[in-house]
């Protein structure tokens, strides 16, 4: 039984598609991060997986019940909103119980859940406060609270942190990976921040223009991209997509840059189809951060590279190198000095290299 | 070198100096030129509304009344005593509150409800609504004078109060509902999300949430359709006569109707009384009313 399913869903604004053929599954007590660039979709979907949209095709489950046309209050969720939706006329006390309320649990059923919620978040002393009078945490804080009372199957979190500044946006985002291991409810969470999607999510949905790109674990979104979408998206800076060609030849493969000789032996890459390769037009795809300035590993291969720009950022630099007119950036600590303008002799990992078909942009 | 420059430093901040005070002192002289010319007029009514008529032929209009008499107010308000023909605004007062209250009421309640309609349950065809009650903020009124009547012929409730709080509330909605869907499209959607997955349904939503945060704009409401209902003579006249009329018509009659000689102190009296309760509600919520208008998003 899965805590929730999602079949062939599509949903459209007037002629503009949205969602198109959604498939997802979540099991229990699963984190699943929606994570894509604004206008993806993944908010719709986000509200539709709410009831608060309606669905143009397609089915939504929640433990194998139907619920596509239930209304959001009788779907067992919780949802946290970007701009908490506190009700700015009630107090904290009266913001968290309003949903018992309504679903006429008993007075001290409700005492008793506000009493733990509280306590749990540390909000036990506001509860007379009204949220114009809380921090931007507090209201946080709060805003989980009202969902976390209701005891839901699934919690829905859209956007939760992006109005917070940067320090606090670390601080609640381990506060809610924190929560999910203690409550180990199942818990759908939209983002446009790769960040958070890779620190909270045990699976990561990587939505773009209303299609599903990749669902898969952080691990394998980080080093097995399936199309380039996904590997230009994850990462910062995004991996480097160096057009070229391979060529086959007597069990030997290898990938030579566009306007380069130098032919890079990749047999140790695992192909998903190892046919018709001789000749194939790819994206060698390579992180900053798998690109050295010395041997480390036996398989490294070595190239020589021209320095072009280099940018301090603190604890590293971000150098950004010239491979036959194509930009290659790396990433370096930064108590290494490398000369510009000039030759250098790098090291590329091929252990944690990703191809990609050129004309499909898809893994190969 | 250092002192050139500190020296010329100076000039120009005394030379700044002077222009700002010139200037200063000019709009202080504006302003209160402005001010002389609103409160020119005011102080004439009151100070006629205390001379007898004696005193009203012999002096000019700005000559400062012999005493405080009240004598003009109170034929004004309450008449002469006469048995017939005399015409005095206490009925019609209360007529006019009868008249204002309700179609107030009515209408910032149903202009709150279409407002938040029009901007949290959005439809198809939703933005056409809105702009066909925009609409209704530029009809000239005369326009609907006599589709109107008929209107009120077959309620069966021409020259009667009923008829006259009927005919403003319609013709308020275009304007409260105005009003609260501007005020209503910056609070954010997401409230009433949350309050759809809480459980709350349409009605409780807008009572327990909407509502609530809305005192700033009701405000904004209330005096706007105060003033408007209080001060029509139009409706009030073409949809009612006699005893139903309110007290913008009986004043008019009053100043009028006089049969013999024109009693001004009388008419002064009159026209303050009638223009009175606007001026108390402006003076006990105006502050809301600037806030109100300016008000934006609720933040929470």
């Amino acid at each position: 039984m899965k805590t929730l399913r999602i079949e062939e869903l599509s949903k459209n604004f007037g002629s503009t598609e949205v969602l198109r053929k959604i498939n997802l599954e979540i099991d229990e007590g699963n984190f699943l991060v929606l994570l894509g660039p604004s206008g993806c979709g993944k908010s719709t979907l986000l509200n539709i997986i709410a009831g608060l949209e309606t669905i143009n095709e397609g089915n939504v489950h929640i433990d194998d019940y139907n619920v596509s046309k239930v209304e959001p209050k009788d779907r067992n969720i919780a949802m946290v909103f970007q701009s908490y939706a506190l009700y700015p006329s009630m107090n904290v006390r009266e913001n968290m119980i309003f949903g018992l309320k309504q679903a006429k649990v008993s007075k001290e059923k409700i005492e008793e859940q506000l009493e733990k919620v509280s306590k749990f978040l540390q909000v036990d002393a506001l509860l007379e406060r009204k949220p114009s009078q809380l921090s931007g945490g507090q209201r946080q804080r709060v805003a989980i609270g009202r969902a976390l009372v209701r005891e839901p199957r699934i919690f829905l979190f859209d956007e939760p942190l992006s109005n917070l500044d940067a320090k606090l946006r670390v601080e609640m985002r381990r506060e809610i990976k924190k929560l999910h291991q203690q409550l180990k409810t199942t818990v759908v969470y939209v983002t446009h921040d790769q960040t958070e999607a890779m620190s909270l999510g045990t699976n990561i949905a990587i939505m773009n223009h209303g299609v599903i790109q990749q669902n898969d674990t952080p691990e394998n979104i980080y080093n097995k991209p399936s199309n380039t979408f996904v590997a230009d998206f994850i990462g910062s800076p995004s991996m480097n997509l160096i057009k070229g060609n391979l060529k086959e030849s007597s069990n030997n493969i290898s990938f030579i840059a566009n306007g380069s000789n130098v032919e890079i032996p990749i047999n140790g890459y695992n192909f998903n189809e190892k046919s018709n390769l001789n000749n194939k037009e790819v994206f060698f795809g390579i992180r900053p951060e798998h690109i050295f300035f010395k041997k480390s590993n036996e398989s490294d291969f070595e190239i020589n590279l021209k320095a072009d720009l280099s940018e301090y950022i603190g604890h590293e630099q971000i150098m950004t190198f010239d491979y036959e007119n194509q930009e290659v950036l790396a990433k370096f600590p930064s108590t290494i000095k490398i000369e510009l303008s000039k030759n250098t002799n790098l090291f590329f990992d091929l252990t944690q290299i990703s191809l990609f078909d050129a004309k499909t942009e898809e893994r190969i | 070198m250092q002192d050139k420059s500190q020296t010329s430093y100076k000039q120009l901040e005394m030379k700044s100096k002077y222009t700002n005070m010139f200037l200063r002192w000019f709009l202080y002289f504006a302003l209160i030129l402005f001010a002389l010319y609103f409160i020119f007029p005011l102080y004439v009514m009151v100070v006629t509304s205390l001379k007898t008529m004696e005193e009203i032929r012999q002096g000019t209009l700005l000559t400062w009344p012999s005493g405080l008499n009240f004598e003009s107010w109170a034929v004004a308000w309450g008449g002469r005593g006469y048995g017939a023909g005399d015409t005095f605004l206490r009925p019609y007062f209360w007529n006019s509150f009868k008249m204002v209250v309700p179609a107030v009421f009515f209408s910032t309640f149903i202009g709150a409800m279409t407002g938040y309609v029009l901007t949290k349950w959005r439809f198809k065809g939703d933005q056409w609504v809105f702009l066909f009650l925009l609409f209704g903020c530029f009809i000239p009124f005369q326009a609907i004078l006599l589709p109107m009547a008929r209107t009120l012929g077959v309620l069966g409730i021409s020259n009667s109060i009923i008829g006259l709080v009927l005919v403003h509330t319609v013709y308020g909605i275009p304007f409260t509902t105005l009003f609260f869907r501007n005020y209503y499209i910056s609070v954010p959607t997401e409230l009433v999300k949350a309050a759809r997955i809480d459980g709350a349904g349409f009605f409780k939503i807008f009572f327990k949430i909407l509502l609530p945060i809305s005192a700033p704009i009701i405000v904004v409401t209330v005096i706007w359709q105060f003033t408007q209902i209080w001060n029509d003579f139009l409706f009030g006249s073409t949809f009612s006569f006699g005893k139903a009329a309110p007290i913008q018509v009986a004043l008019n009659n009053m100043v009028l109707s006089s049969t013999s000689v024109k009693e001004y102190n009388v008419d002064m009296a009159s026209a303050i009384i009638a223009g009175i309760p606007t001026l108390i509600v402006y003076v006990l919520a105006g502050k809301y009313f600037i806030r109100g208008l300016t008000s934006g998003a609720v933040k929470g």
